[in-house]
């Protein structure tokens, strides 16, 4: 196979991978990201709660610390020129009697330890104004204004969108199998797509960052665990809170929390299951009960009805102590091998610090001589795919009249058209899959959960691509739907 | 954007309900109706039910979906009624205005005199039942592989086990069966049947496919296509029986789950909700809450024949034409009118209100849904203050299968012979 060479590449377009694309795209460089999936951001980036967290909860020190609170003031920066929705909400940390209300007061100490500005202890009066569905029994709370909801997907494809704009490649299906180390340095990586070699390497592989640092031989006792959150998503008409709710956090993390996202959707979850399996994204009878009984203590009102879907997502949860105690993200230029930055181990607030950690990166790099040059017409704005349910009477008038694709509507309870749909289809990074179809434009996500629009973007996708019907997958190879025609003979 | 005022009736959906609710709405006043429908050609799911059963009861013959639904297209195309196709209702609100959207006509803002809801239903989904499991390719609602296989010629599994004892379901284990693929099992979370007997007869018994009572889907293996499913025995509380759980290896689930009224747009238009249906709460004209706006067939409850979905539309499709015409819109003033009530046995009941000092020549048809499986003669009561006002019989009584009741002269004599504001429908 055929051998390629950049300046940089990149291994993973998660959050944190698009994130360093967008960054290094603003320089004179050759830049490449691998992604093993057929889509970007298909590991734990958009399987998340969607929160930008404010950053009150790392311990001081950390990087993680850092990370966060830096990465929430860029994530209000940066999204508006990336057109991603997100939302400044807030958070409360909710407290449920006397003994959890004296929680409180060490919460907002190690917040304003790490920076985060804002914070605030309200009286349950105050709780309860702000919140009428929050239980009556809630004690108090800890306010975190700089917190906030993002539409997870549209954060990794904006960064991604963008960094491919400025000439950056995002190479598909493209798995890392292998390392090629010479004199101690880093020189390429195998791939399912050939080789590719490079100065320096990114690993920004989220749950497998910790195979890639063992191919190189670094950090052998860095292992990663996959624990498995589960999530229910509710009906718009359901029921919706303005800030983000948390419980008080245990030694499992932040607990069970009440989201509304940027669609609109209220959210609960997600519980913490340890499964080792990292490519399980099952839901289980226990689990979905966990979430339902932990969400109950804050909100009393909730129940199974109305739940419109449910998900699963992998937290890639390392085990680097850099001071023997404090768990932290991995983020160093390898002492192992010359040539690779380890961003490992990057699990919750590891959303809300991508942009951080993107910005970091670059220091690193030129700290390592890396000669990091502007390039003159760089641009830092994308464009979001029309969305027609957002649109106004007039808007939605003019836009059919300009191109009459936007008047068919294929997914009726998310009112997605195949204009939008064949935006995804030829977009910077197309949209070759219906699960890729379905982020863009967030088609089949609603009531019907796509039973009225397989047939239609299945039909789009096969005439788009060329493909026939029998080719085009959910998300990738082996995730077809059709396995053939009716009248065709079975062998 | 202008608004078009120049029709008296406009019909949202154009399946058996819409169509006929469009023939009468014409028949009632010779006004101007349109029929608005989001698909590419009439007749709603009729079309991909090539299977037969159809047309029992309206034409006294047997027929496959699409000659059902052309028969009513046919009796449609001959009258002068607009029909605009492949545009979708986005936007309907109280005062009656309509927003379409359409790749041909544009976006377009209407304001009829008359509105009839026929969005009819969708199915269940995944979601809606909480089944654990992974998010692979391979899970299908049966409507929807119904499509794929009737419609684009498509199959969408070789190995399939089906969750569901609806009737697409059952109808849709043979026909996967008909076309090749291997269908392993019919699994019901029930111990009974929710689909019509004669489905189970003709679709499960005759092609050999097990049904499994008290059996539900506990996990879904495979990341990207599904491998294989557990089922899990169910006790009479519907809670797992731990240790019943068997792995089934097949490469396709289709659900069979239930079916919900469409009512988004009756939502926006404050349209009152029977939480029993999922349907509009309507009368004897099958009129809704909000003036001007009628409803009818699966959007305000789900039907098993669609002989009876056609009859509502008739109704309410003459009723809503009759109210496009009159300039009285209060054309009830001066009748009483009784409220119809579930009692014991009975899930749920349409119409839930009958104007009856007002039905003029107009039939009255009661359906009601049994919620308990009674396998003996049984008797249906309308009760006035626990005073039976008519009773009738019927063979059996199950959950499956909606009672049906066309009130004669006699019946409707009776109600008008009580002073009573409230009757209670019980089986007993």
């Amino acid at each position: 196979m055929n051998q390629r060479n950049y300046d940089v590449v990149i291994i993973g377009a998660g959050i944190v991978g698009s994130m360093v694309a967008r960054e290094l795209s603003k320089y004179e460089l050759s830049v490449a990201v691998l992604e093993k999936e057929a889509d970007i951001g298909m590991g734990q980036s958009t399987s998340n709660s969607a929160i930008v967290h404010s950053g009150h909860d790392p311990e001081p020190g950390t990087m993680k610390a850092k990370m966060n609170v830096r990465g929430n003031e860029l994530w209000y920066q940066i999204a508006p020129d990336l057109e991603i929705p997100i939302e400044n909400t807030g958070a409360l940390i909710v407290a449920v009697g006397a003994e959890e209300q004296s929680g409180l007061y060490p919460l907002l100490e190690q917040g304003q330890k790490n920076g985060v500005k804002g914070l605030e202890i309200l009286t349950r009066e105050q709780v309860l104004e702000m919140e009428p569905h929050l239980s009556p029994d809630v004690t108090g709370a800890l306010s975190t204004p700089t917190a906030g909801v993002v539409d997870a997907f549209q954060g990794v494809l904006g960064a991604a969108e963008n960094a491919a704009t400025n000439g950056v490649e995002f190479i598909l299906d493209a798995e890392v199998r292998g390392a090629v180390v010479e004199d101690g340095v880093l020189k390429a990586v195998e791939t399912s797509q050939g080789t590719f070699s490079a100065s320096w390497f990114i690993n920004a592989a989220g749950v497998h960052s910790d195979e890639i640092l063992h191919m190189v031989g670094d950090h052998p006792e860095f292992e990663i665990t996959a624990r498995r959150g589960e999530y229910f998503v509710f009906d718009e008409s359901t029921f919706r809170v303005s800030n983000v709710l948390f419980p008080m956090p245990s030694k499992k993390g932040k607990g069970i929390l009440v989201t509304t996202t940027t669609h609109g959707n209220t959210m609960i979850g997600p519980n913490s299951d340890p499964t080792g399996d990292k490519e399980d994204h099952s839901v289980t009878e226990s689990g979905m009960h966990e979430i339902l009984e932990g969400a109950k203590k804050l909100v009393p009102m909730v129940s199974p009805r109305g739940v419109i879907a449910t998900f699963a997502g992998l937290r890639a949860s390392g085990n680097y102590k850099p001071d023997g105690h404090r768990k932290d993200f991995l983020i160093e230029v390898s002492k192992a091998v010359k040539g690779l930055v380890n961003l490992a181990g990057i699990e919750s607030p590891g959303y809300a610090s991508a942009p951080a950690i993107a910005e970091y990166v670059g220091e690193l790099l030129r700290g390592e001589g890396v000669s990091l040059k502007e390039k003159a017409d760089w641009n830092p704005k994308r464009h979001r795919i029309p969305r027609f349910k957002e649109m106004d009477h007039a808007e939605r008038a003019e836009i059919v009249k300009a191109n009459p694709a936007y008047g068919r509507i294929v997914c009726r309870c998310e009112e997605v058209t195949e204009g939008e749909i064949l935006d995804a289809i030829h977009s910077p990074i197309p949209a070759k899959t219906y699960d890729a179809i379905k982020r863009r434009t967030w088609l089949g996500t609603g009531r019907c959960q796509g039973s009225f629009d397989y047939p239609r973007t299945m039909e789009i996708l096969a005439r788009e691509l060329g493909m026939s019907m029998t080719e085009i997958t959910k998300k990738g190879p082996g995730s077809v739907f059709l396995y053939r025609q009716t009248k065709e003979e079975v062998v | 954007m202008d608004v078009n005022t120049n029709y008296d009736v406009i019909v949202i959906g154009g399946g058996p309900a819409g169509i006929s609710a469009a023939i009468e709405a014409y028949n009632a006043n010779k006004g101007k109706v349109l029929v608005i429908e989001r698909n590419d050609s009439l007749g709603g799911i009729l079309p991909q039910c090539i299977h037969n059963g159809f047309g029992a009861i309206n034409f006294g013959e047997d027929l496959p979906g699409p000659h059902y639904a052309h028969r009513y297209e046919t009796a449609l195309r001959e009258l002068p009624v607009d029909i605009m196709l492949d545009t979708m209702v986005v936007d309907l609100t109280p005062e009656l205005d309509i927003y379409t959207m359409s790749s041909y006509y544009g976006y377009q803002h209407y304001r009829p005199r008359a509105v009839v809801l026929a969005m009819g239903c969708r199915e269940r989904t995944r979601a809606q039942i909480r089944l654990p499991g992974t998010r692979a390719a391979g899970i299908f609602t049966a409507g929807t592989a119904q499509r794929l296989v009737n419609i684009e010629g498509y199959m969408p599994g070789n190995e399939i086990v089906v969750l569901g004892s609806g009737d697409i379901g059952m109808i849709m284990a043979r026909r996967l069966t008909i076309e090749g693929a291997k269908v392993l099992g019919v699994m019901e979370l029930l111990p009974f049947l929710t689909g019509l007997r004669r489905n189970y007869v003709q679709c499960l018994q005759d092609y050999n496919i097990p049904l499994h009572l008290s059996t539900t889907v506990n996990k879904i293996y495979g990341e990207r296509r599904v491998e294989g499913i557990e089922t899990i025995k169910v006790d009479e509380n519907l809670d797992h029986v731990p240790g019943t759980e068997e792995f089934i290896k097949c490469d396709t689930l289709v659900l069979s789950v239930g079916l919900i009224p469409e009512n988004e747009l009756s939502r926006k238009a404050g349209v009152q909700i029977d939480v029993r249906t999922n349907g509009p709460i309507v009368d004897s004209d099958m009129a809704t809450n909000v003036p001007g706006i009628f409803a009818a067939g699966n959007v305000t409850a789900i039907y098993d024949l669609v002989d009876y979905v056609s009859k509502a539309g008739e109704i309410a499709g003459f009723s809503a034409g009759r109210y496009a015409a009159s300039q009285e819109k209060n054309h009830h003033e001066g009748s009483r009118a009784i409220r119809i009530k579930p009692g014991a046995n009975v899930g749920s009941i349409i119409p839930q209100q009958i104007f009856i000092d007002d039905l003029g020549d107009r039939d009255v048809y009661l359906s009601m849904r049994p919620n308990s499986l009674l396998e003996r003669m049984v008797k249906v009561e309308l009760d006035a203050d626990s005073e039976p006002v008519m009773s009738f019989r019927e063979q059996y009584a199950r959950p499956a299968e909606m009672i049906i009741r066309k009130l004669k002269p006699r019946d409707i004599e009776k109600l008008k012979a009580t002073e009573t504001n409230e009757l209670v429908a019980n089986i007993s």
